[in-house]
């Protein structure tokens, strides 16, 4: 079927020789860059307080649940969508599990208990994301809206299960292992969000679901005229983005010990913006896991500094704001530096 | 270019459509359309704008459907419902826009859709290097000089881009390929390199559709060219001994040696 000769020459398996150029030219490379510049400023500024041993830990603790969306929300932005609906599914996910937490033994429920509760919570933010995809693929809905309507949507539901107020009945063994536990030293809420990145990160840069994510939001007219399933792989991709907000439901439920319901109106902004900052184009087709994985602790690492500085803690909002709009623009520049014609 | 015209063709057309009929609403796009391509020619299909070019070439490659009509490929009746249906039978097209991810690099946009896995395959691993590696004897074998495969093909220039596509339909055609307007967006020199493409592959044993407006372009490259008017074929024509006022004559009517559609 297939005319490429498999013998081909090995004088050229494409490796570039100018790795130093290549690695200047990565976008992770400069948002890097921009992490440790930000973190000497902060050092200087504040010497001997900030990045102490105990701050860098609260830091990847509270950025874990961000980073577990932002995951989700990197293959989402590669395909040129958007999924606004982030913080909103958390909590609709930490709902689900702690409402049947509540009626399965409560706070003294057991580990089977413990399992199915946050397989449920997760499950339904899969199914919720597949929704979404499915009005952005199938209902022709532009993502943004789609995901806006979600967003209402999850809040509304989170609510109404509810009644209005959280629930604080959480198994004490969920609170004690993922909420607050050690394993080898390390908190269990940063190992499962390094882990859940890792194997994203893997699956993005080498598996076909990977390939077709960048293909889709590089070209979707070239990726269906390449037999690419475009809709379908559009409906996996928001359900990934929902499975993962699940995820950082659970993580949220078991270190707070109650479903912050309110506690998540912004969430979806420093998500974004860190996967921005990570060289994600919001036109689709680049961007990276490990560009996310940087960015989304510039954000945090911006507002503990500037916590410790004294800086006003309103400014911080308006900081992250102007940030992404700052990630963006330069995005925009990139772009009309590279292509040609 | 000793080819001489369908009459005295001992072959059996690679690829035939006859009496192809396509409606959209009140338009009618193909009023009996008829079409051959025989092994290892370059033929042009010309006609003005609206004559119906794009949707037949459309129905050819699997796009869409005709209303009314048959396709044969080598001389048995098929039926297309996809372009990958029209693959099937070793026809490749060559898009006016390429339709490449210019965000992956050209191994990657060769094989898009046709994934090399390595290791356990259920878990679909992308073997970059096998790709990469095929990619790099493609370019090659058709004498295409790329400097690096693995640059994404925003950052090449048309030309590049344009010998990325066509590779593309090369490694994959067994038969026929449709290039549809392939120097519209290009230079001179790039244009040139186009026309050697569409030799070399020809040299390969393919056929190749050529869809064109450039006159002296088509009678520089085909060796027959076949002409449609309002949705049918009027002419057929040896490129050999055709001049640009007979080809225009027919595209515009005033000449028709075609006795039936």
């Amino acid at each position: 079927m297939t005319r490429l000769a498999p013998d081909a020459p090995a004088r050229a398996l494409g490796r570039s020789p100018h790795l130093v150029r290549r690695t200047l030219a990565a976008g992770e490379t400069w948002v890097f860059a921009a992490l440790v510049i930000l973190m000497a400023v902060f050092t200087g500024l504040a010497p001997g307080k900030f990045l102490t041993l105990n701050d860098l830990s609260l830091n990847a603790q509270t950025t874990a649940p961000f980073l577990l969306m932002a995951v989700g929300e990197t293959f989402v932005i590669l395909t040129a969508g958007i999924d606004l609906s982030v913080g909103f599914v958390l909590v609709l996910s930490g709902v689900v599990a702690g409402e049947y937490y509540l009626s399965n033994g409560g706070a003294n429920a057991g580990v089977g208990t413990i399992w199915v509760g946050a397989i449920l919570g997760i499950l339904s933010g899969a199914g919720f994301g597949a929704l979404q995809g499915f009005a952005v693929a199938k209902l022709k809905i532009p993502p943004l809206i789609a995901t806006l309507m979600g967003l209402g949507v999850a809040e509304g539901l989170s609510y109404l299960i509810t009644g209005g107020s959280d629930l604080r009945t959480v198994p004490n063994t969920l609170v004690s292992s993922i909420g607050t536990g050690y394993f080898g030293g390390v908190q269990w809420v940063i190992i499962i969000a390094f882990l859940v990145t890792l194997l994203y990160g893997l699956i993005l840069a080498f598996t076909r679901f990977g390939r077709y994510t960048y293909a889709i939001g590089s070209n979707p007219e070239a990726a269906r005229r390449a037999g690419i399933n475009v809709d379908w792989h559009l409906i996996k991709v928001y359900a990934l983005s929902g499975l993962l907000s699940g995820v950082a439901g659970i993580v949220n439920l078991a270190y707070f010990g109650t479903t912050t319901i309110s506690a998540h109106p912004l969430d979806n902004l420093v998500v974004i913006t860190g996967v921005v900052i990570g060289g994600a184009s919001l036109f689709g087709g680049r961007g990276s896991i490990l560009g996310t994985f940087i960015g989304i602790f510039i954000p945090e690492l911006l507002a503990t500094g500037l916590n410790i500085v004294g800086v006003n803690q309103y400014w911080q909002d308006i900081l992250t704001g102007l940030v992404l709009g700052a990630a963006v623009y330069l995005d925009q520049i990139r772009l009309r530096l590279r292509d040609r014609g | 270019m000793t080819e001489a015209p369908e009459p005295d063709k001992p072959a059996v057309p690679l690829l035939e459509a006859r009496g192809l009929v396509k409606h959209y609403g009140s338009v009618l796009a193909l009023d009996g359309a008829s079409f051959s391509a025989y092994p290892g020619e370059v033929v042009a299909l010309i006609g003005d704008n609206g004559a119906g070019k794009s949707t037949l070439v459309k129905t050819l490659s699997g796009v869409i459907r005709p209303d009314a009509g048959q396709i044969l490929v080598g001389g048995n009746p098929v039926s297309f419902s996809s372009p990958l249906d029209a693959r099937s039978y070793g026809i490749e097209t060559v898009y006016q826009d390429l339709a490449l991810a210019p965000d992956l690099d050209a191994a990657a946009n060769l094989h898009l859709g046709r994934e090399i896995y390595r290791w356990f395959r259920p878990l679909r691993v992308l073997n970059k290097t096998e790709m990469r590696r095929r990619a790099v004897a493609a370019f090659a074998d058709l004498g295409i000089d790329l400097p690096d495969v693995t640059a994404p093909v925003a950052t090449l220039s048309g030309g590049q881009r344009q010998s990325v596509a066509v590779a593309r339909a090369v490694a994959y055609a067994s038969k026929i390929i449709f290039m549809d307007e392939p120097t519209a967006a290009l230079g001179v020199v790039q244009r040139e390199r186009v026309l050697d493409n569409i030799r070399r592959v020809r040299d390969r044993g393919i056929s190749v559709v050529l869809i064109s407006h450039n006159m002296p372009e088509v009678l520089a490259v085909s060796d027959r060219v076949e002409v449609l008017r309002m949705g049918r074929r009027v002419a057929r024509f040896t490129a050999a001994d055709t001049t640009i006022e007979q080809l225009v004559g027919a595209m515009t009517g005033a000449l028709t040696t075609e006795e039936s559609a």
